[in-house]
């Protein structure tokens, strides 16, 4: 009882914050709304047992793509009239690519639940005995080793390149060595001196 | 719990909605509780270093400070700026609070002792504690002010930088206890030596327990790097148009958070509610004792550390996270890895 | 560099060596005192709360020439002045804004027969500002209540001046 009140709690509350996102006026809102839905998707995933994809999407998606999103999105310097203005010109192609979605989810459901593809693995029992952390730890460093190791060399491919894009060292500029910053001592910089009145001192 | 409900002749849905909601609070108001004391501890710890005397006025050597404290924010009027983002400012201190407390839903007390003794226990905590920045931010950008602003601005990207650090640390201590499970983990760190209890007296995890010890002061904003507060900078970042409860909020949000991690650091590195040392006799007094006494010292080691070292430079505060602490890490992630590899997984066979 | 600076570095040297002195000063005697039950000794000097002083006979010293109303940088000082019924010339109104009051110290420089003198007393907080608008009869009760201080600490400095 308790899992279909939350199950239909959940969902309720990540298809209305999901139509939030779209809707609400002010973009920090959006982001917002959008947050809400991920945490409750996550809610959806623990109720599904998948509780290492559910603290995956907090932690990656609400906890660090998220606050990116907000961090941009809070300092831009928002004109609501311009934003909304291309609302209705854009519509016909938004619905059309909001057609070819249900289009693909409807497939994809229909495919799964009567078509003739025998989904890999589909009727293999699951090991009660093994946490899914296991489980999913077992399956990508075994069976999908190689796509699992292509898929961090895209990742690492793609870090460099945006470093690489974006980094440029300017001449003529006077950076900071804080190692030798730290490597100095009151020694090589101060000396105590005890002049005679009347006399410069030597410098 | 719930069994106990149940022989009352609850449904079992009942029953356990009941005993879960005792178990949150009796966690969530002796906490409140120690953090009342504990902010009046820090204060008092960080005056004594300072050759002052700290709070002594408000009852016995001024015990009931925090309380008079809190009566008098309670007191006041709740000030909400009118360019402020009304719902947003509002909300912002309630985040804070609520995910300072979610977090100690999966914190063992004592053997067995334990609200939600979920196998994912580390990542449940890593998760909550990233949704900590939210009520800053939130905070900032709905109080439509300057230094709240910076502050907000700060806090987001102080707490990603030293959050990747963290979870780096946190896999060196999973993968020496092979698992995500709190309990686990704190049972796996018996019999060092035969006689010691704690991953920190193993050379390997040493340098992580340093380095997670300095990453969760950073986490939490606290002295030496509060700069997301700096008052110097910036009046009082983001509590700046704050007032009443919701600055209460504030408060108290921040300081469970410092106990959370003072206690993480006594769970990963030090035993938990192990005693430090293996010997039969220490098992006598309760494990929480045990936890309750390494949180304390832990949270006398942050108050230190306070008093001593002077705030970090924002440059400086990004040099150390990602140029020296997500090397060291991932250095230590692999050192770790490799060194179980060759002992405790059989080696290159 | 030198292997003993990696070891140092390493190691958090200056850290541990700052917090064994942060941990020493923990456990030292106090240096501050304990303040609402303790007090400093204070100059004779001290420029606190101000006071308007009578003559021993009772009657007000303050003969309104304004002189500290003139001197008064922060021009927290009003006066207004009539001759009375036996024809002596007094104040009908001396005001001190105390939230302007700067305690310089001047008026009481200034006054010819020690009339306004700033008192050894520093502990008027009020919970109002209209409080700290001092009106004549608020001065001349401070002037009745810190009289023996005042006059101690006159006769004190008195050969210094």
């Amino acid at each position: 009882m308790i899992h279909v009140f939350a199950f239909y709690l959940f969902a309720a509350i990540v298809v209305c914050s999901g139509a939030l996102t779209i809707l609400s006026r002010n973009p920090v809102h959006s982001v917002l709304w959008l947050i809400l839905a991920f945490f409750n998707a996550a809610g959806l995933m623990v109720l599904l047992g998948a509780e290492f994809i559910a603290m995956l999407l907090v932690i990656v998606y609400v906890g660090a793509v998220a606050v990116l999103f907000l961090f941009v999105v809070m300092m831009l310097d928002i004109d609501f009239a311009e934003l909304r203005a291309g609302f209705v010109d854009y519509l016909p192609f938004g619905l059309l690519i909001a057609l070819v979605l249900l289009a693909e989810i409807v497939l994809g459901i229909g495919l799964w639940s009567a078509g003739p593809i025998e989904l890999a693995q589909r009727a293999a029992p699951v090991n009660p005995e093994l946490s899914n952390i296991q489980a999913i730890g077992g399956l990508l460093y075994t069976r999908y080793i190689f796509l699992f190791e292509a898929a961090g060399i895209v990742l690492l491919v793609a870090m460099i390149g945006a470093i690489v894009l974006t980094h440029r060292a300017r001449g003529g500029v006077r950076g900071q060595n804080v190692a030798r910053q730290n490597r100095r001592r009151p020694e090589d910089a101060v000396r105590n001196v005890n002049q005679p009145v009347g006399q410069g001192v030597e410098l | 719990m719930t069994a106990f409900f149940q022989n009352l002749g609850l449904p079992f849905e009942g029953a356990w909605l009941l005993s879960t909601i005792i178990g949150i609070l009796v966690i969530a108001l002796p906490l409140m509780l120690a953090v009342a004391m504990i902010i009046y501890a820090d204060r008092k710890i960080w005056a004594a270093m300072a050759l002052r005397r700290g709070p002594n006025v408000v009852g016995p050597f001024g015990l009931l400070q925090s309380f008079a404290d809190g009566a008098k924010v309670f007191l006041q009027e709740t000030i909400i700026p009118s360019a402020s983002n009304r719902t947003l400012f509002l909300i912002a201190p309630i985040i804070t609070f609520t995910v300072a407390l979610m977090a100690w839903a999966v914190i063992p007390f004592q053997v067995g002792v334990v609200l939600a003794n979920i196998n994912v226990g580390l990542l449940y905590i890593l998760a909550i504690s990233s949704l900590g920045v939210y009520g800053v931010v939130l905070s900032g950008w709905a109080s439509n002010s300057k230094y709240p602003f910076y502050s907000a601005i700060r806090a987001s990207a102080q707490m990603i930088s030293y959050e990747v650090s963290i979870g780096f640390i946190l896999i060196t201590v999973v993968l020496w206890a092979g698992s995500f499970n709190i309990s686990t983990i704190i049972e796996s760190q018996k019999g060092y030596y035969g006689f010691l209890n704690g991953n920190g007296f193993n050379p390997l995890l040493f340098p992580m327990a340093i380095m997670f010890l300095i990453s969760a002061m950073a986490e939490t904003a606290r002295a030496p790097f509060d700069l997301t507060e700096a008052e110097s900078e910036l009046v009082a970042g983001y509590q700046t148009e704050y007032s009443s409860m919701a600055f209460a909020l504030f408060w108290l949000g921040e300081y469970a958070n410092v106990i959370l991690m003072c206690g993480l650091n006594a769970i990963l590195f030090w035993g938990g509610y192990l005693p430090p040392f293996d010997w039969a006799p220490l098992y006598l007094v309760p494990g929480i004792i045990w936890f309750l006494a390494k949180i304390a010292f832990f949270f006398f080691v942050f108050s230190w550390v306070k008093a001593t070292v002077p705030r970090y430079r924002y440059d400086q505060l990004m040099r150390l996270g990602w140029k020296i602490f997500l090397p060291t890490s991932l250095l230590f992630v692999f050192l770790v890895s490799g060194f179980l590899m060759l002992t405790r997984y059989g080696g290159a066979q | 560099m030198s292997l003993g600076y990696y070891v140092k570095s390493f190691t958090l040297w200056e850290f541990v060596k700052a917090h064994w002195l942060t941990l020493k000063y923990f456990f030292k005697p106090k240096a501050t005192i304990n303040y609402p039950y303790e007090k400093n000794p204070i100059s004779p000097r001290f420029r606190g709360e101000h006071a308007l002083r009578r003559y021993p006979n009772g009657e007000e010293r303050c003969i309104a020439c304004k002189l500290c109303e003139a001197i008064c940088p922060a021009q927290a000082i009003t006066i207004e002045a009539q001759p009375r019924d036996d024809g002596s010339r007094r104040t009908t109104r001396y005001d001190i804004d105390m939230t302007k009051c700067i305690y310089c110290g001047f008026c009481q420089e200034a006054c010819p027969v020690d009339a306004i003198v700033e008192g050894p007393n520093f502990e008027f907080a009020t919970e109002t500002r209209e409080e700290l608008i001092y009106d004549k009869a608020k001065l001349l009760e401070n002037g009745d209540k810190w009289e023996r201080a005042i006059a101690a600490n006159l006769a004190a400095d008195a050969p210094y001046r």
